[in-house]
């Protein structure tokens, strides 16, 4: 009896073991991999890099084309992705009716948010490069990524739109409030941190997106600044991606690629660490 | 009186606009079928639809060009598979080891970690395996290349972690206490408990993670295209170059005169794609659906 029961014993000591032995490989790996591409890459780093432009043909000079491209980009998806999104996730959460209409739209999101990024990419080419005849833009890439972050926008709203308290929407009905104030003035301002947390976190998966822009938006190289939103640009996942696959200077291209890797890892942590703030002063200030 | 009317209308007003933007993601859904599949079926004016799916060469700028995607879908199907037997056990031991054994102070370390790896993108984590990662697996085990199935796998096992555990997490914590109580007090141990009761219970919530892992890994277009070699052949081990679909459309598009069969061509693989991530959307609709009315009874 006690033999079995020091097998059992046994057998839960070392399955806790593999346990934390695959955690520490995942804590290993993340390290490993920062520390693999700051090691290759910090060389190239300065403050002329990120505020140069590039010559010889990407051999040589900064990126600052490509961080003002990416600028671009995410802050034009932003624009049209927002005003949608945020109304997609009032209409699911506080409208909800018709129930056919909310069937549609929740499977409309939910298939969306499944769509692989190239075909996001193609359909962009499709409908804003050629049928739109935005051409290869800025424009036409902004278009694309905000289709792609719509669906994250709606999802994150709506679950911030989900946790304000019904009595307060009661108490603004019983002030006589309409619907459409106590959704503007109550609702909204409550779930607001909420609502932009889901925001920032799609910004920076738009400014890491690479599939979608190949075809809609970016180009390898610029000597100079895009004119309009009409222009090209160059983007900074785009740029490490083409760095690494073509021209015809890898010795010289590569350092570039990963210190342009360095920038935008920070680029991207930065703006998830403000949601992570934003998303800890919510819990911390919530009132009910 | 008159002003109430004018609040009325504004509300109505204001409904109407609500109700627009939001049917914008369904226009948006019909966008996307109606440009993909009105170019992809193109194809078949000139292309026969038998020889595209299961045609074994894809030869697009030969005359007269081959348009098989069989070599294309077999690369698919083996990076997403290598890529989910590769995630799937790292992915739920994560789970279950936050969500059951992290002491509070370990959870403050681990979640971000997790959220950090998450937010990588995937064109860094294709840098990594091409300058890295490929290099070391050609040299460890001896190979002609490491840009191959195998590698890419493993960048995008990594990769699809993050997706599979916080939902396999999730699903772990919705377990009710009094479950893993109770077998406690038949004397089971935590590893029994974890594997006997929680895991049991958590079970189609994990094999949702799952399927959604599936669909990034099928879907994920930079990691392939930079590490998995590009070569459209029907492989033969996990050590061989191959061009999954993705990589496909990624590769061969910007080259493309639009209009010619080879851009029909590519719509068509988008459109093959596109219906697979439906298909799977769909499973996990069942699986929630049949959750749904499991509750409900």
């Amino acid at each position: 009896m006690k033999n079995i029961s020091d097998k059992r014993k046994l057998r839960n000591l070392q399955g806790i073991i593999l346990l934390r032995i695959i955690i520490a490989a995942n804590i290993f790996f993340l390290f490993l991999f920062l520390a693999m591409i700051f090691l290759k890459g910090y060389k190239v780093l300065s403050l002329s890099f990120l505020f140069e432009f590039p010559r010889q043909h990407m051999t040589e000079g900064g990126i600052f084309p490509a961080i003002i491209g990416t600028l671009l980009l995410t802050v034009i998806s932003v624009i049209i992705a927002m005003p949608l999104g945020i109304s997609g996730s009032i209409f699911l959460s506080e409208y909800a009716r018709p129930q056919w209409l909310v069937k549609i739209i929740r499977l409309a999101i939910n298939t969306l948010a499944g769509v692989p990024s190239i075909v996001y990419g193609l359909f962009g080419m499709a409908f804003f490069v050629y049928f739109l005849r935005f051409n290869v833009s800025i424009l036409a890439g902004g278009c694309t990524l905000a289709v792609l972050i719509l669906p994250i926008i709606i999802n994150a709203g709506e679950e911030a739109i989900k946790t304000v308290p019904t009595d307060i929407r009661e108490a603004s009905y019983a002030l006589g409030a309409t619907k459409r104030e106590t959704i503007i003035k109550i609702v909204l301002p409550s779930a607001l941190p909420g609502i932009l947390t889901g925001v920032i976190l799609s910004i920076g998966r738009a400014a890491g997106e690479t599939a979608p822009i190949l075809f809609t938006a970016g180009t390898f190289y610029m000597i100079g600044l895009p004119g309009s939103l009409f222009d090209k640009c160059m983007a900074l996942p785009y740029q490490i991606y083409a760095l690494m696959t073509e021209g015809t200077h890898p010795e010289k291209q590569h350092p570039i690629a990963y210190g342009t890797a360095i920038v935008l890892l920070v680029l991207i942590f930065i703006i998830n660490f403000t949601a992570v703030l934003l998303r800890y002063k919510i819990r911390r200030n919530r009132r009910w | 009186m008159k002003k109430h009317s004018v609040k009325k209308t504004n509300d109505t007003v204001f409904y109407i606009i609500i109700t627009l933007a939001s049917v914008s993601s369904v226009f948006i859904l019909f966008g996307i079928i109606l440009s993909i599949f009105s170019q992809g079926l193109k194809l078949f004016n000139s292309y026969n639809f038998l020889d595209f799916i299961t045609g074994l060469n894809w030869y697009p700028v030969y005359d007269p060009p081959d348009f098989g995607i069989l070599p294309i879908i077999a690369g698919s199907l083996l990076i997403t598979s290598l890529t989910i037997i590769i995630a799937v056990p790292f992915s739920i031991a994560t789970a279950v080891y936050i969500s059951e054994i992290a002491k509070p102070h370990e959870k403050e370390i681990l979640k971000p970690v997790i959220e950090v790896l998450a937010s990588i993108p995937s064109v860094i984590y294709g840098l990594f395996g091409m300058a890295v990662f490929a290099p070391f697996i050609q040299k460890l085990l001896n190979l002609k290349t490491g840009f191959n199935a195998f590698t890419a796998s493993i960048i995008l096992g990594i990769m699809i972690i993050p997706i599979i555990s916080s939902i396999s997490e999730d699903a772990i914590n919705a377990v009710p206490m009094n479950l893993r109580e109770a077998s406690y007090a038949l004397g089971a141990t935590k590893w029994e408990t974890i594997f006997k009761v929680v895991l049991p219970a958590a079970k189609s919530g994990i094999i949702t993670s799952v399927i959604l892992g599936i669909g990034r890994a099928i879907g994920e277009t930079m990691v392939v295209l930079m590490v998995a070699g590009n070569s459209a052949v029907i492989p033969k081990t996990i050590f061989d170059s191959v061009r999954p679909m993705t990589s496909t459309l990624a590769s061969e598009m910007g080259e493309t005169p639009v209009g010619s069969t080879h851009y029909y061509a590519l719509f068509a693989i988008a459109a093959v794609l596109f219906v697979i991530t439906l298909i799977l959307n769909f499973i996990i609709g069942l699986i929630r659906g049949s959750l749904k009315t499991r509750h409900n009874n």
